[in-house]
């Protein structure tokens, strides 16, 4: 009755991986271009090893960030409040091991605290930032207040609440085994933030590609109502996708700390946008159900190798923002592209 | 006599002043496509959601395969072997379809990595493969999200998961409504081999040469009650049009 449909896999596949590089991929060949482009023009600067980890540890606090935005998009939602999350994790982080290592008064320099207080001050940071992201997933998961709007509040709650804990000062007083360890730091040549980074990034995509938890991520952003149907707890994955942004936070504020030897409480104005259109510019759909860790990645390497190469060739770093608004347009222009194109085929 | 796999006696519904049920009765044999027919407003859909647990009924009963149910929710009506495909078909348009298929029950590796939550796609996808081919469907590539299929294979798809995961019985809300003439005769093909599997279909449909053709019983609401149960080999279309508009059920009452 029924015959076997004869599979030919490699052709479909490789099929399959054709459309997939010219619709998906094209960032990721912007990237090669690019990077091509800069070696061809600057091999000696750009392709130093100065230079690559200049470019990878600036992307590293970023690449944190982004991966938890991944989860969120993907999930239909946004998340506006990550640079404020990651300030008001810094803060409480940074003033709880000057606490601890009893120099409450200090207002600059290093402190000699030791790993136990480091510890407890990263364990403080992940734990604030996720209390700001179960906040939000609270409030758009059960008393179903857009995304946009919660986001936008705990944004200013985070930065206000930031600032109220140290007095709009930044705290500038570090433990010296941070700043010299971690944040300047490296492991058999690697810098350690990019180490931090890079653990993210493979465990967040491993989890997000092939478990279950990130498939039901996948169809809660898909359609929601399909998945609540379908027995998915869709509040709790909701919950917990805001909740992973904000301890995402809390790790990258540890990590700017490490790295800046001070909080920077006026320096995440922009986080949430570059990181969501990292997050987009890595063909991740605004409208969830689709997008990748990978793709995220391409992203945020885009503008940080963008201006890197400007300004080794010289071409004013304004550019910079100009070619990065451009390419954003583009990248949302092509993935509605790609949607029309999917639809009628 | 057998008893019905699903039984709805003497159902009532009330939305404000509007009674959308007063006394509806619905059952499914085993092994049968059922079509639920009525006019506009006659409470098929309503009833359908009861049956499905989707919404409750003010009285009556349910029973399944003879025992009293009371469905506070689709997931309990699936328990019971009860899977409802309503238009919107509640699918995961950027999945593809395994994924689809096995929506809220995905599978996962076998041992520790199974129990770390890591999936097992070459399972899924091979499971939907034989569900797929044993029930005629024929998609071109298993790896494309669901919203590049056309209209008919999405309905398929949505048709396979339900059988999928339904012992008993797939409700079947208008699932030829949006359809043209071939993936119309797909779709029909498709319950019936669903039938043919065991599982009952209950059919609802507004074209009445299709409820005769593919259907083995019609029952017929009028005004939120039934009104016939008809034998579809020995009915006509005007038999049907004649219960749907002016039944005697009234009289008899
Ligand atoms: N949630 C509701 N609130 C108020 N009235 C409702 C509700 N659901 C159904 N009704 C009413 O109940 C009656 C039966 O509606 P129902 O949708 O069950 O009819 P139907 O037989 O499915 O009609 P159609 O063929 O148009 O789909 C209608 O008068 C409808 O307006
Ligand atoms: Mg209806």
């Amino acid at each position: 009755m029924t015959t076997t449909t004869a599979e030919a896999p490699t052709r479909r596949d490789t099929g399959d991986l054709l459309f997939r590089t010219l619709t998906g991929g094209w960032i990721f060949l912007l990237l090669i271009v690019l990077l091509s482009i800069f070696l061809v023009l600057r091999p000696e600067q750009f392709g130093s090893a100065y230079n690559v980890q200049q470019l990878t540890i600036n992307a590293a606090i970023f690449l944190v960030l982004a991966v938890g935005q991944t989860y969120v998009i993907i999930s239909a939602g946004i998340d506006l409040s990550v640079g404020s999350v990651l300030v008001f994790s810094s803060v409480v982080s940074s003033k709880l091991m000057l606490y601890l290592a009893g120099d409450g008064g200090t207002s600059f320099g290093t402190t000699d605290a030791g790993w136990g207080i480091i510890l407890v001050g990263v364990a403080a940071a992940v734990l604030a930032g996720m209390a700001w992201g179960l906040l939000n997933g609270f409030l758009i998961a059960v008393a179903r207040i857009p995304a946009l709007i919660v986001t936008l509040g705990t944004m200013g709650m985070a930065l206000g609440g930031a600032q109220i804990l140290s007095d709009g000062v930044d705290v500038r007083a570090m433990p010296e085994r941070l700043v010299n360890d971690i944040g300047a730091g490296s492991i058999a040549g690697i810098p350690v933030l990019v180490l931090i980074a890079a653990l993210c990034v493979v465990v967040a995509g491993i989890v997000l590609h092939k478990t279950r938890y990130g498939l039901q991520v996948f169809a809660v952003g898909s359609h929601i109502e399909a998945a609540r149907r379908s027995g998915i707890a869709v509040n709790r994955r909701l919950i917990s996708v805001y909740a992973l942004s904000g301890a995402m936070a809390g790790i990258a504020a540890v990590m700017a700390n490490a790295r800046f030897g001070t909080t920077t409480i006026n320096g995440h104005v922009m986080d949430n946008l570059t990181t969501i259109s990292a997050v987009v510019l890595g063909g991740t759909s605004l409208f969830g159900g689709a997008g990748s860790v990978f793709g995220t990645v391409v992203g945020v390497f885009i503008p940080i190798i963008l201006l890197n190469g400007f300004v080794i060739m010289g071409i004013p770093p304004f550019w910079q923002t100009v070619a990065m608004g451009a390419v954003l347009i583009l990248a949302v222009w092509v993935d509605q592209l790609k949607r029309r194109l999917r639809k009628r085929g | 006599m057998t008893t019905p796999l699903l039984e709805a006696t003497d159902i009532h519904r009330t939305f404000g002043h509007v009674q959308a049920l007063r006394g509806a009765n619905f059952s499914v044999m085993p092994n049968e496509i059922v079509a639920l027919i009525g006019d506009n407003g006659a409470g098929k859909s309503t009833l359908v959601k009861i049956l499905s647990g989707a919404d409750r009924p003010d009285t009556g009963s349910i029973r399944v395969a003879g025992e009293t149910m009371h469905f506070g929710s689709p997931y309990d009506a699936q328990q019971a072997g009860i899977a409802t495909v309503f238009q919107d078909l509640a699918l995961a348009p950027d999945l593809p379809p395994a994924e689809n298929l096995f929506l809220g029950r995905e599978l996962v590796r076998p041992g520790f990595a199974g129990r770390l939550g890591f999936l097992d796609r070459r399972a899924m996808r091979e499971r939907a493969a034989e569900q797929f081919q044993r029930l005629g469907v024929h998609l071109k590539s298993d790896r494309v999200a669901i919203e590049t299929l056309s209209g008919g294979q999405r309905q398929s798809v949505a048709i396979a998961r339900a059988a999928m995961w339904a012992q008993r019985v797939i409700i079947l809300d208008e699932p030829t409504a949006a359809l043209g003439v071939v993936q119309t005769q797909r779709v029909l093909d498709l319950a019936k081999r669903v039938r043919d599997q065991g599982i009952s279909v209950v059919l609802i449909s507004h074209n009445m040469p299709q409820v005769l053709d593919v259907a083995d019983r019609v029952q017929v609401l009028r005004l939120g009650q039934t009104v016939a149960n008809l034998d579809a080999s020995s009915a006509s279309v005007d038999d049907l049009v004649r219960e749907m508009t002016s039944g005697t059920a009234e009289e008899a009452a």
